[in-house]
């Protein structure tokens, strides 16, 4: 499958992105194919297509989220949208008015793509219902962050060369990331073994139904592992209220050098960022020969732009419209 | 015994319902005749009263053999008035009440301001005689400003005409508090309602804890916040011997602990609201807000428990829980959004479909609608008897009729049976011997 080939293929069957919930392994595929073929385009010197120009992209963050959002950007800029950013923080938006009011809004100005990010779960799926174009989940409350999924599977297949059979150990606040429902719902689909480790305070009520093996004993959940992923801990739920102390949380649940040794010798370790340095990861792992979460990042603008280039595809006047 | 204020003087005259199948449980009244009204009084009723045997000059209505039942008790509902106008008034709440067979509304004290004195329940029930078309007895804070620490002037209250007391949508936390509220409540006759839930677990939950809110990764609300505040209240119950009624129940924990307290011979009651017993979490599918209910829905097999509880006569009570909420409290997201769903107007013919769906017994479910509720209230209603203010429906098992998002009568829209197809419907509901609603006069 080539992105530069004249004739484009149907990637997705939806015509929004709002969970990993729903795609088939086909549908993953197919996605991670295309962003490999963004990856390589982006380390040329011309990075720009114009595979999306005309369309208008708009990033409506109602979370604050450097990163997730200047990727996304660039990912819009790179295919040739027009990309605006619209800022939430001190509008009619956060002074009461509904979410399904700021749909409308936004719907009225026909953008082709809408990349959300917000505190609720659920609410790119509102949005979804009230609007015309195709919507991209950026993260919805403890729900789903999708392209993060996306992006630690390309950036786990081109390690690995594959993902189908690997134990993955993923780490720390299940209960609130939306990268742990994501990653368990991607992983799980296309055939690896998910573990999740944390202290029960950290899992979320019937975790095992997720078709996850469930630790609570950080060395026993990443022996033999051939992924960690550590989660940021929120710093509100350090300090007694989920656990009672970052230093207890590190000498428990924290990725350092002599714990690395349990999983295999060529585990990966990753971290969606932004770390905490000394609470769920060691400087020492964070920044050695085992981590690849720069890799992460840059995966991160390649999966986005395959994302957005799928979704072009569905909407009227595009390749499967 | 009294009658639930409003609608003083009622018609007068005399008109003859005939051709009816009368049906009050309560009174093991199953037949077919008629129903004689004098001057908002039910004069007599059975088989004798027809067509012809009346007096020429008296006024008559042909119910057309359909099933004439006690006008129904609704001992939950969220009227708006005062404070909240704008999602409901009495007028409004009344409305939607007579449009659903309920005769008689329960309203909550939690409005703005409180109902927590006693010049505040006088002017609930001077509104609603004033614009209300159906009766209405409030509810009273058992707390002041519903704050969980000093009990309101229950005696007061009641000689206002609170029919009992309660914190509305919220449990009283404080055992010492509660203990008192229960022990001084007895002397003066009157129930103590609670709302069951812990508050501190149930903090920031939104649905029922499960699978599905870790699916849906919304935070949720385990069962055992509604077991733990009410096996605490059995055990104050025990202790100070108090009228004491659970306003709505939800798991099946829940059942089994109150079925236990009654065997026990304990004097407590408790209720449960037709959405709990027709719905379930998985109703919330893709984070639809008119679901968001406190207490939440829960899984089948509560729901299933619940069923089981009516039957066996372990819930005492069915409410609609109507409670109206905006496009302003509900269009937004799940975490986001207001608690409640409006149901008055539904809560018979939903009812009905739990007779055809679970083969509950019409006598069980009509009887937890009204006796029941008139009993543990102390109220003169919710029967068929001569003597009785005559307050009753007619209600058209075979009408079948679909749920309109803005088709009912209550001024806010968050109904949770939006779109379903109900089977049965009201067709007239008759208050203090007046015509409060006409289906085939809309």
């Amino acid at each position: 499958m080539n992105a530069l080939s004249p004739h484009r293929d149907k990637i997705l069957s939806a015509s929004h992105l709002l969970g990993i919930e729903g795609l088939s392994p086909p549908e993953i595929s197919r996605l991670l194919d295309l962003a490999d073929t963004y990856v390589e385009l982006s380390l040329q010197i011309n990075k720009k297509q114009d595979t999306l120009r005309g369309r208008t992209q708009i990033n409506v963050f109602f979370e604050n989220s450097t990163r997730t959002q200047s990727s996304f950007e660039l990912a819009g800029k790179r295919l040739g949208a027009d990309v605006m950013n619209m800022s939430v923080k001190g509008s009619s938006v956060s002074k009461g008015e509904t979410l399904v009011d700021t749909a409308i809004t936004l719907n009225a100005m026909h953008p082709d793509l809408l990349v959300i990010r917000h505190s609720s779960a659920g609410a790119c799926e509102l949005l979804a219902q009230k609007v015309d174009c195709a919507v991209v989940n950026a993260g919805d409350g403890s729900h789903e962050h999708p392209t993060q999924a996306l992006l630690d599977a390309l950036t786990i297949r081109r390690r690995k060369g594959r993902l189908q059979g690997l134990t993955v150990a993923i780490c720390g606040d299940i209960l609130h990331s939306r990268v742990a429902r994501s990653n368990i719902l991607l992983l799980h689909t296309m055939g690896a073994r998910v573990r999740v480790v944390a202290p029960t305070t950290l899992l979320p009520p019937d975790a095992d139904r997720l078709g996850v093996e469930v630790f609570t004993d950080f060395e026993a959940g990443i022996a033999d592992c051939d992924i960690v992923m550590m989660l940021r801990l929120q710093l509100e739920r350090m300090n007694g209220a989920f656990v009672p102390s970052t230093r207890e949380y590190y000498r428990f649940f924290g990725l350092n050098r002599e714990k690395l040794k349990i999983a295999k010798p060529d585990a990966l370790v990753m971290h969606p960022g932004p770390m905490n340095r000394g609470v769920e990861i060691a400087s020492a792992v964070a920044d050695g020969v085992q981590s690849v979460i720069k890799e992460q990042v840059e995966m991160g603008v390649a999966v986005r732009m395959a994302v957005l280039d799928a979704l072009s595809r569905n909407l009227p006047g595009g390749a499967n419209a | 015994m009294m009658v639930p204020a409003g609608l003083s003087p009622g018609h007068i005259g005399t008109v003859c319902y005939v051709n009816a199948r009368l049906f009050d449980p309560g009174q093991d009244l199953d037949v077919k005749g008629g129903i004689r009204v004098t001057n908002g009084i039910i004069n007599s009723l059975g088989p004798k009263i027809t067509a012809k045997s009346r007096p020429a000059n008296e006024q008559i209505v042909d119910c057309k053999g359909r099933l004439l039942l006690p006008g129904l008790v609704d001992m939950r509902v969220f009227a708006g008035e005062p404070g909240f106008e704008y999602k409901e008034t009495l007028a409004t709440a009344t409305e939607s009440a007579a449009a659903g067979g309920v005769t008689t509304i329960i309203t909550m004290p939690n409005t703005d301001p409180v109902i927590d004195d006693a010049a505040l329940v006088d002017f609930v029930l001077r509104r609603a005689r004033d614009t209300g078309i159906v009766r209405v007895a409030p509810m009273a804070a058992l707390t002041k400003g519903l704050a969980g620490h000093e009990m309101t002037e229950f005696g007061l209250l009641r000689e206002a005409g609170a029919v009992a007391v309660t914190d509305g949508i919220q449990s009283v936390a404080n055992a010492r508090v509660l203990r008192r509220a229960m022990a001084y409540a007895r002397d003066f006759g009157l129930p103590i309602v609670q709302h069951v839930e812990d508050a501190d677990l149930a903090l920031n939950g939104v649905m029922n804890e499960g699978e599905l809110s870790t699916r849906l990764g919304l935070p949720g609300i385990p069962s055992m916040a509604e077991l733990i505040v009410l096996e605490r209240d059995l055990r104050l119950v025990e202790l100070t011997g108090a009228n004491y009624h659970a306003s709505q129940i939800s798991s099946r924990a829940a059942v089994e602990a109150t079925r236990t307290a009654k065997k026990n011979g304990l004097p407590v009651t408790c209720g449960v609201s037709i959405n709990h017993l027709s719905l379930n979490e998985n109703d919330i599918g893709s984070y639809r807000t008119f679901f968001k209910l406190s207490p939440p829905l829960r899984s089948e097999e509560d729901r299933k428990a619940l069923v089981e509880g009516v039957e066996d006569g372990t819930i005492d009570v069915i409410v609609s829980g109507h409670d109206p909420e905006n496009p302003d409290t509900k269009r937004l997201t799940f975490d986001e959004a207001a608690f409640g769903a409006i149901g008055l107007e539904t809560l018979l013919a939903a009812a009905h479909g739990l007779h055809l769906n679970e083969n509950i017994p019409m006598e069980t479910l009509i009887t937890a609608m009204t006796r029941t509720p008139a009993r543990i209230l102390g109220l003169e209603a919710g029967a068929l008897t001569e003597g009785a203010p005559a307050d009753f429906s007619l209600f058209d098992e075979k009408i079948a009729w679909a749920v309109e998002e803005w088709g009912l009568k209550s001024k806010s829209n968050n109904t949770p049976f939006e779109d379903r197809l109900m089977q049965g419907r009201v067709v007239r509901t008759v208050v203090a011997g007046q015509t409060a609603y006409e289906l085939d006069a809309q």
